[in-house]
Order: structure tokens, then C-alpha cells, then sequence
């Protein structure tokens, strides 16, 4: 019995130490948004003044806007081609298939700073060039593997059982897309968006290597703020971007359930 | 009511031939089972009459209309899933209207056709349901309501009871027999439980590494299987090797390799031909060995050792070893009702005797 206890009691400091770990820097960041001196003076003396001079901010507001821009176009071209190209992994057969899907690891794995420069190589190449077509592509590119991971996985779940049933019931291969795989795949979407909008949000080095000059996006715009001096205004957006995406993945996870149906 | 023609229909995957020529008539309206083992091709011929599958050679006609080049959807079939592949975003109500809906009918007729469909299957009230709220005979239901629902020219069920427990699949049995006599719907089913399709069908299909091997009523697939793996695969069999040596009024007459006679129905096999005899378990009757068996006038015997009696209730299976049987020979296997009075132990000495009429010469 006391044993018992005292596993207990280790599993639940194991677990509030992850937390701790994840969460406290975040906690610590948001805190000092809130405070008054920029040298990180305690006790906090509570003050706005720092969202208020972000207000004021136009190059950090207008990256923030760059981002979400480029973030919201990134998830729509991302989640849409992804989710086509799953279904074509997971619905035919044909050459190549198991060779096509083993090449779609590869990027996870390999460095962002890599993968920059390569494609900054492949870019000028190519004649493609610098600028925001060249960060979306590039973001594009770097989503497409966790897209196809997140909704191959939710199409294998269900199996193609249920489309065949709805074929044989008379439905065209268009009402079956509608009908059946669409409303079923839906969660599965919304997680792969979820993904494209964070990787492309988060991106630091494809955007720094890729993007024309003077058109930056927030990451990119915080690394040269630091590089020009730390201002708690960087807190300041930083608690501003948290709040909005975990409001955003709690709204989320209130309607759909990843884990699917049953 | 329509008819279902398989006209000399092979399949193959690579090295791996999954149809082989097979050719079978289904009649106005019949309750028609492929059974076989898992690979026998009996599944392959379904997917194909629905159009998942494209046959290498031959045609599949429906009312002697050639639907090969049919797409899934235009085809008019009705097909029941293994798992029943209900949509678990729709209730019970979209489900079952999901083919008139597709079809663009109008709301009002959708809605008395799905009533009427549910009412038949004795679910009236659950619309509402989500098909995760079902148990697993609801849910079988509900899958058969929504392959009728559009008045199908042929029901497809592909192993529509076997998710379904031992008791609530001879209950569904029943009902589905009932159904289909109702809507009086041509079915073809694919099974490999041989109580199964002896219940539901009117006449089996036995298949065999893509073949047809049998093709008859329950009746005469049961008492007079064509081959050794018909005669095991649809019930249990006991094997004899003879060689036929007189004929007397259309009676054979084989002996076994020990020397005893038996004797089955000739038919056209020629004199001193080696025959495989096959006895069903029931047929024989068990009584304590008797003085110097011998060929009883009308009566087929032989004299063997009890070595395992199983009660089960209503009756025993016994294992019996006959006299003189070499060591690699199989073991007999005789069931027995228990109405006798007298049950036989291991050890005892017993005599099997059965008719000639129960003897079937099988093809190897």
C-alpha cells in the first residue's frame, strides 16, 4: 500500500514537471507582457504599456499580417493538395506508390536550414527567385508531408468499405466524394489545417532565406528585432499569438474529435 | 425478380487464379450460396456480380443483359457488407434513404419508403439512431433495409451473419429468409458456414480454388456430394478406398483393402476401378458386436473398437477405430442420437452398420 503511494506520488510530480517544463517558460514570458519594467524587475508592477507600444508598431504588426496571410494561404493550398494526393495513396494503386510514400519522410527529417538553402538554390535556379510566391512555395512544400501523414491516416481508419456500400447503393463516384469520404475525412482535415497553419506560422528559415527583403514575416521580424535589442514587446505579441492559437485549437477540439467516430 | 447468368467467368490476380472458368444460372427470385473456404473464389464472383471486380474472360448477365461494362452505381444491386458499411455520420434514416436520395427523389417518397423498409425489419422508431447505438442485429438490419430500400434487381449479402453471436445469427437466419421470400428479391450469398447456407439456400454453390465443384439444392449437395472436398467441406465425412468388383441391380460392390465388403450405388464406373466411398457421421447405427460380421443382405457392416464417446445432449460423436485399420488411417466418426438405451465406452466392441443408399462414390 504504501508503495502504491508513493508511485503515485512520483507519476503525478513526472507528470507536473512536463507540464511545469512545457508551460512555465510561456507563463514567465506572458507575466512579464504584463510588466512594467523592461529589465525584468520583481516584483511585476502591472502594466499595459507594452501592448500599447506594440500598437504602435507597425513593422511588427504588419509581419504579424504577413504571416497570417501567408499562414491562411498555406493551410488552404496545403490541406487541399494533401488531402488529393492521400487519397490517391490510400484509394489506387499504381507504380511507384510504396516508392511516392516512403519519400514523404525524408523532409521531417531533414534540417529546416537544409532544406533553406536548397531550395533557395533550386529558387534562383530555376528563375523563380525571392519573394512571398517563393515563401509560399516553399512553406507548401514543407506542409504536404504532415497533411498527407494526418488525413491518410484518418482514410485508412474508415476503409473503403463504406464508399464501395455507397457505389452499390447507386451513388456517382462525385456523390460518393460528397457524401461519404468528404464528411468522414472532415476531422482529419481540419488536424492536417491545423498542422499547415503552425508549421507555416512557425517558419523561421524558409522564410528568412526565401522572402524578399523588407517583406518579412513575424519570425523573421522578431530575429532582427532581438538582433537590434530584446523589448518586452516582444512579449507582448508573443502572448497576443498564444492566446489567439490556443483559443483557436480549444474551439477546435470542442467539435471535432481526432481520434474519430465510434 | 431477375436472373443471374455467370457465363464461364475467370479471374486472375498474377500467378494466382482466383476464377477459373466458373458458370452458374440463378433462377427468378432464388437464395442462392457460394460456399467455400477462405480463397475459393466465392467472394471474388460476389464483387464481381456488384462490379468491384473486372472479370479476365466471360460474362455476368443479369435478365440476359450483359453488365459487364456497368459501372458499380448503375448496376440496380442491393449488397449487404461483411461488417454491414453503415455511413456512421447518418442516422438510421439517412442510411436507409441514402439510395433514393442519391437518386434525387423527391422528400415525401423518401420518407415513406424508408418507414416502410424499417417496418419490415422490425426497427420502426430507431431513425433517429446513430448506427454506433446499435447492437450488432440492429445494425445488420438496418444494413438490409438500405440495400432493398431502392428495389434492387439483385441482393448481393457477403457473410451478412458472421459478425452476428451463434444464437442471434440462427434467429437472423430465419428472419432474413423470411424477408427475401417477402420482397422476393434474386440473392446470391457468399458463406463459409456450411449451417448457414444448408438453412438459407434454395440451391449452393461449393467452390474450390476458383471452381465451382458442386452446384445442387442442400438436399442433394449434403446426401450425394460429388467430391471427396464436398463431401468434407459441407458437413463430415468418413473416407473408404475400395475397388469395385461386381455389380448386381445398379448396387457396387467395393472391397476394402482388408478384405471386407461394401457395398454403394455403381454408377457407370468401370469393373476393378479403385472408388473413394464416403459415409456421413449420422448415418451409421452402432449396436454391441454381434457373431462374425459379416455382408448382412441389404446392409453394409463393420466391426470396430470404441476408443472416444463425446456427450453433447442430444447426442454422442464417437470415434471408433475399425478391425484391421492400418495405423495411418483416420479414425471413423459416427454421431449418434441418444435415444438408444444403450450408450456405448471407450474400449467396447461394436458393430457400425448402414445402408448401401448412404454410401456415395466420390471423386477423390
Amino acid at each position: 500500500m504504501a508503495i502504491r503511494a508513493w508511485v503515485r506520488w512520483l507519476g503525478g510530480s513526472y507528470l507536473a514537471a512536463i507540464i511545469g517544463f512545457l508551460y512555465l517558460p510561456i507563463l514567465v514570458m506572458m507575466a512579464m507582457a504584463f510588466n512594467r519594467s523592461p529589465l525584468y524587475q520583481v516584483p511585476i508592477v502591472f502594466d499595459t504599456i507594452w501592448f500599447e507600444r506594440l500598437a504602435g508598431n507597425e513593422k511588427l504588426l504588419g509581419a504579424a499580417f504577413n504571416s497570417v496571410i501567408l499562414a491562411v494561404a498555406n493551410t488552404i493550398v496545403a490541406t487541399t493538395l494533401g488531402t488529393m494526393t492521400a487519397l490517391g495513396f490510400a484509394r489506387y494503386r499504381f507504380r511507384g506508390r510504396t516508392v511516392l510514400q516512403l519519400l514523404l519522410f525524408p523532409p521531417i527529417t531533414i534540417p529546416w536550414l537544409i532544406i533553406g538553402i536548397a531550395m533557395l538554390i533550386l529558387f534562383f535556379w530555376a528563375g523563380i527567385g525571392r519573394g512571398r510566391h517563393a515563401v509560399l512555395l516553399g512553406h507548401v512544400a514543407l506542409s504536404l508531408p504532415y497533411v498527407i501523414v494526418v488525413v491518410g491516416a484518418r482514410l485508412q481508419s474508415f476503409g473503403v468499405a463504406l464508399e464501395e456500400a455507397a457505389a452499390t447503393l447507386g451513388a456517382t463516384p462525385w456523390q460518393v466524394f460528397w457524401r461519404v469520404t468528404a464528411p468522414l475525412v472532415a476531422p482529419g482535415m481540419v488536424a492536417a489545417a491545423l498542422f499547415a497553419f503552425a508549421v507555416s506560422f512557425d517558419q523561421f528559415v524558409i522564410s528568412y532565406f526565401l522572402g524578399a527583403p523588407g517583406l518579412n514575416t513575424l519570425p523573421v521580424e522578431i530575429y532582427a528585432a532581438i538582433r537590434k535589442g530584446f523589448t518586452p514587446e516582444i512579449n507582448a505579441v508573443s502572448t497576443l499569438i498564444i492566446v489567439v492559437s490556443m483559443g483557436l485549437m480549444l474551439l477546435v477540439a470542442r467539435f471535432y474529435r481526432f481520434t474519430g467516430e465510434r | 425478380m431477375s436472373t443471374v447468368d455467370i457465363i464461364g467467368v475467370t479471374k486472375r490476380y498474377e500467378a494466382v487464379v482466383a476464377l477459373d472458368s466458373v458458370s452458374l444460372q440463378i433462377g427468378e427470385g432464388e437464395f442462392f450460396g457460394l460456399l467455400g473456404p477462405s480463397g475459393s473464389g466465392k467472394t471474388t464472383l460476389l464483387r464481381a456480380i456488384a462490379g468491384f471486380v473486372q472479370p479476365d474472360a466471360g460474362e455476368i448477365r443479369v435478365d440476359g443483359e450483359d453488365i459487364r461494362g456497368k459501372p458499380v452505381h448503375r448496376r440496380d444491386i442491393g449488397m449487404v457488407f461483411q461488417n454491414y458499411a453503415l455511413f456512421p455520420h447518418m442516422a438510421v434514416f439517412d442510411n436507409v434513404a441514402f439510395g433514393l436520395s442519391v437518386r434525387r427523389r423527391p422528400q415525401s417518397e423518401i420518407r415513406g419508403a424508408v418507414e416502410r423498409m424499417l417496418a419490415l425489419v422490425r426497427l420502426a422508431g430507431l431513425e433517429a439512431r446513430r448506427p454506433s447505438q446499435l447492437s450488432g442485429g440492429q445494425q445488420q438490419r438496418v444494413a438490409l433495409a438500405r440495400a432493398l430500400v431502392t428495389h434492387p434487381r439483385v441482393l448481393l449479402l457477403d457473410e451478412p451473419l458472421g459478425a452476428l453471436d451463434k444464437r442471434l445469427r440462427q434467429q437472423m437466419q430465419i428472419e432474413l429468409r423470411q424477408i427475401q421470400r417477402e420482397v422476393g428479391i434474386t440473392t446470391v450469398f457468399v458463406t463459409h458456414d456450411q449451417e448457414e447456407a444448408l438453412t438459407l439456400s434454395d440451391r449452393i454453390a461449393i467452390f474450390n480454388e476458383g471452381r465451382a465443384v458442386q452446384v445442387g439444392t442442400p438436399a442433394e449437395v449434403y446426401e450425394r456430394p460429388r467430391t471427396a472436398f464436398a463431401a468434407h467441406f459441407l458437413g463430415d465425412a468418413n473416407f473408404f478406398r475400395g475397388r469395385l468388383v461386381g455389380v448386381a441391380d445398379g448396387v457396387g460392390r467395393y472391397r476394402l483393402p482388408r478384405g471386407e465388403m461394401i457395398d454403394a450405388p455403381a454408377g457407370d464406373a468401370p469393373p476393378e476401378a479403385e472408388a473413394m466411398l464416403a459415409v456421413r457421421p449420422e448415418k451409421f447405427s452402432l449396436t454391441a458386436a454381434g457373431p462374425a460380421p459379416a455382408a448382412v443382405a441389404g446392409a453394409n457392416r463393420l466391426a470396430g473398437t470404441v476408443l472416444q464417446a463425446v456427450y453433447s445432449g442430444s447426442s454422442t460423436t464417437y470415434k471408433i477405430r475399425a478391425d484391421g485399420a492400418a495405423a495411418d488411417e483416420e479414425d471413423l466418426t459416427v454421431f449418434e442420437q441418444n435415444r438408444a438405451e444403450q450408450a456405448f465406452a471407450p474400449g467396447e466392441r461394436v458393430d457400425l452398420v448402414w445402408s448401401p443408399a448412404h454410401t456415395v462414390v466420390v471423386e477423390p
